[in-house]
């Protein structure tokens, strides 16, 4: 379902990811983990069409992102970002509909998949009338993913989710997006510096060092059998 | 929208007009001082006599402007002095008759001979002073220590007042003090002062049975007052400006001092241009009949209209052009500098150099007013839009672009709502700034609450100066607190709360 083939990306000269290779089974999660600066978030814009790779290519459900197709191709990536990244000058509700919107949805048919997806998130009808700064940081983080969900995407996108959550609501959330993905049925992408998250929403990970993949496989199993210090520390200790 | 339209129109209409050049009716320009008034009104109302449509533009700001509205064509004819034409128009202040003549018919622009008067610097003296002493001529006063002098400050430094008068005739003045003009016939009508400047015109002179020393060593410029017309008058209303020349030779000192005490002490121009008729022609004088001065209220609410439309039309175009300029500047570095960079020198041209430039390619009156405002008014919106997109924060427009919103969505969805406070304080300071400088506009004959300010200058009114600044200062209130209400209506909810968390 998404497949990272050859991709390198240097700035002035310096290179900041690559080569790199992966790919994703369709309903697979997996988890991209390393210490800030490793390269993750620069492969997370490759993968979105953001940023242009200087070699390689980035399929997503058989459509490899290019100049052309990026808009519908992003459009087939559900989206969820830090503090569900909402916009505050919309209303939680238009938040969600953005892009229908822009689409042409009809009112009737958002509404019902609004209400739809605030039953799948467990939000509170009433929220969804609200601004962003009225929400709680729970309740803007489940707005991001009904707005991440909202098109049916089949590939979840999730950069640092949980992060910004005081530890009880973020272990609530963790718990209700695995069963929420899996359920659906969603290849999920989580990009994360935080091993237990990435243990907790992922089947499997790979860790990024310096841009390149040091190792692959599931936390237990990496951790068990790191492949070198640099693994065993970020994989032990949360730091490498 | 509306109000945009209307500048749309406006701006067509005026380059239409402009370029199209004949205009059925006379214009008559005047400056901003009560002597110019009389002379316009006169001017005016003698043309009018021959059933010509004849406006008359008064208040235009120095001879700059109204030279160049002459030059222009927006304006037909307008009353001046000798000493004026020499030194501002040629820079030649010795420039002979036939020179001067010479060099305005290059501009297709012919002037008069005298009017009959000059209204020149001149030293005056008491009657009571003058004839102890038998002061006659500068030369008689020049040695005598006791006398005072009290001058105006702009006598004091023009190279054309004292220092060169007092080098002329070698003054001997025992004390000699600078005092605003106006107060120097007060010190000497008190006993306070011998010796003062003044304009030959001046009302005062008679008023106070002043003495005026005769320059008989002919160092003051001599200006004597001509009408300055376009030649091409002479074709279009041959009959209006046969009946301005009548005024040649026929006003002396006497009738425009009178004529200027009647505007000073509160008569309306047209009363004080129609004695100054009746004076100058006697019963060969057109009969005028509506002499009434239009009252205070009706003057103010006229001048407020007109800032209003000003301002509005202004600001709506400042609004539709410099948004769209702030959205260029925020996606093209190079392009941001560039314009910015314009809009910010624009600024700083002075309103007067501004004016003087716009007068060839738009004449005078709203059209050009209105387009200083705008581009005074520019550089806020333009820098508003373009820090409101630029400083929207990264992660928030990367996730509009994540989403699959293509630019034109993201920007009218996304980044515009976000940039509107930053893009409505933008407009705010631009309103502000027109509901200011829209004084300026009476310097080009827009009206406008300029209008009774500059009046009140001229006649030294404070009611009327007053009259213009004070409604100016409610309308900048007024504008404040409409921007608040905008506020509400443009600037989404979501941005406008501070809550809990």
């Amino acid at each position: 379902m998404i497949a990272v083939e050859g991709v390198e990306k240097s700035y002035d000269g310096r290179r900041v990811l690559g080569p790199l290779s992966f790919d994703i089974a369709t309903g697979a999660r997996l988890a991209v983990v390393g210490p800030s600066g490793g390269g993750k978030s620069t492969l997370l814009r490759v993968v979105l069409g953001l940023v242009k790779p200087d070699k390689g290519r980035v399929v997503i459900a058989g459509e490899v992102m290019g100049d052309g197709n990026k808009l519908a191709v992003r459009r087939r990536i559900g989206y969820v970002v830090q503090d569900g990244g909402l916009f505050p000058h919309l209303t939680a509700e238009r938040n969600v509909t953005l892009v229908a919107r822009h689409l042409g949805w009809e009112e009737a048919r958002m509404r019902s998949r609004a209400d739809e997806l605030a039953a799948m998130t467990g939000i509170d009808p009433g929220a969804l009338s609200r601004w962003p700064v009225q929400l709680s940081g729970g309740q803007r983080q489940r707005i991001g993913v009904m707005r991440a969900l909202f098109l049916d995407p089949p590939v979840i996108l999730m950069d640092e989710p949980l992060g910004a959550l005081d530890p009880i609501t973020r272990r609530k959330l963790q718990g209700e997006l695995s069963t929420l993905f899996r359920s659906l049925k969603k290849t999920v992408m989580l990009v994360t510096h935080d091993v237990p998250e990435a243990a907790f929403l992922a089947d499997e990970a790979v860790v990024m060092r310096a841009g390149v993949i040091a190792q692959r496989g599931t936390i237990d199993a990496m951790a068990k059998a790191p492949a070198d210090d640099f693994v065993r520390d970020l994989l032990v200790q949360g730091t490498p | 929208m509306r109000v945009a339209a209307g500048v749309c129109a406006l701006l067509v209409a005026s380059l239409v007009s402009a370029s199209a050049g004949a205009r059925e009716h006379v214009v008559v320009g005047s400056k901003a001082f009560p002597e110019s008034w009389v002379l316009g009104e006169a001017l005016t109302l003698l043309g009018a006599s021959t059933g010509a449509t004849v406006e008359h533009r008064t208040n235009l700001g120095g001879t700059e402007i109204v030279a160049e509205a002459l030059r222009a064509g927006a304006i037909d004819a307008y009353p001046e002095y000798t000493g004026t034409l020499r030194e501002v128009l040629l820079h030649a202040p010795a420039a002979t008759d036939d020179e001067l003549r010479a060099a305005l018919a290059r501009d297709g622009l012919g002037v008069t001979d005298s009017l009959g008067f000059e209204d020149s610097y001149a030293l005056a003296v008491a009657g009571a002073v003058a004839d102890r002493a038998s002061l006659r001529t500068i030369s008689d006063a020049a040695h005598h220590k006791e006398l005072r002098a009290v001058f105006s400050h702009e006598f004091l430094g023009r190279a054309d007042g004292w220092p060169g008068l007092r080098a002329r005739y070698g003054i001997d003045f025992g004390e000699v003090r600078g005092v605003e003009h106006h107060l120097a016939f007060e010190a000497l009508a008190s006993g306070h002062a011998d010796v003062i400047d003044a304009y030959t015109t001046d009302p005062e002179i008679d008023r106070l049975s002043l003495r005026i020393l005769d320059d008989d060593r002919g160092f003051f410029p001599r200006y004597e007052a001509v009408v300055v017309y376009r030649l091409d008058l002479g074709t279009r209303a041959p009959e209006a400006l046969a009946a301005m020349r009548r005024l040649v030779g026929r006003v002396d000192r006497k009738t425009m001092a009178r004529a200027n005490a009647a505007v000073t002490g509160g008569r309306s121009t047209r009363e004080a241009g129609a004695g100054l008729l009746r004076d100058a022609l006697g019963a060969d004088a057109p009969s005028i009949d509506d002499t009434t001065a239009p009252s205070m209220a009706g003057v103010v609410s006229a001048a407020l209209l007109r800032h209003l439309e000003l301002v509005a039309s202004s600001l709506a175009a400042c609004i539709v052009v410099g948004v769209p300029l702030g959205i260029l500047a925020a996606r093209r570095k190079r392009l941001a500098a560039l314009v910015l960079g314009t809009a910010g020198v624009l600024q700083t041209v002075p309103s007067l150099a501004l004016l003087a430039l716009l007068i060839p390619v738009l004449g005078i009156g709203v059209v050009p007013a209105a387009v200083a405002l705008f581009l005074y008014g520019l550089l806020p919106i333009v820098q508003g839009t373009c820090t409101g997109l630029t400083t929207i924060p990264g992660p928030l427009a990367e996730a509009a672009e994540a989403l699959g919103l293509p630019s034109s969505a993201r920007l009218f969805r996304v980044e515009l709502p976000l940039a509107s406070p930053s893009i409505l304080g933008g407009v705010r300071t631009s309103a502000v700034i027109a509901v200011g400088t829209a004084t300026i506009a009476a310097l080009v004959g827009a009206g406008g609450l300029g209008d009774p300010i500059l009046q009140g200058i001229a006649l030294r009114s404070t009611p009327l100066i007053l009259a213009g600044a004070v409604p100016a200062a409610l309308l900048a209130l007024a504008a404040q607190g409409g921007f608040a209400l905008l506020e509400r209506a443009v600037v989404p909810g979501g941005l406008r709360i501070r809550t809990h968390e």
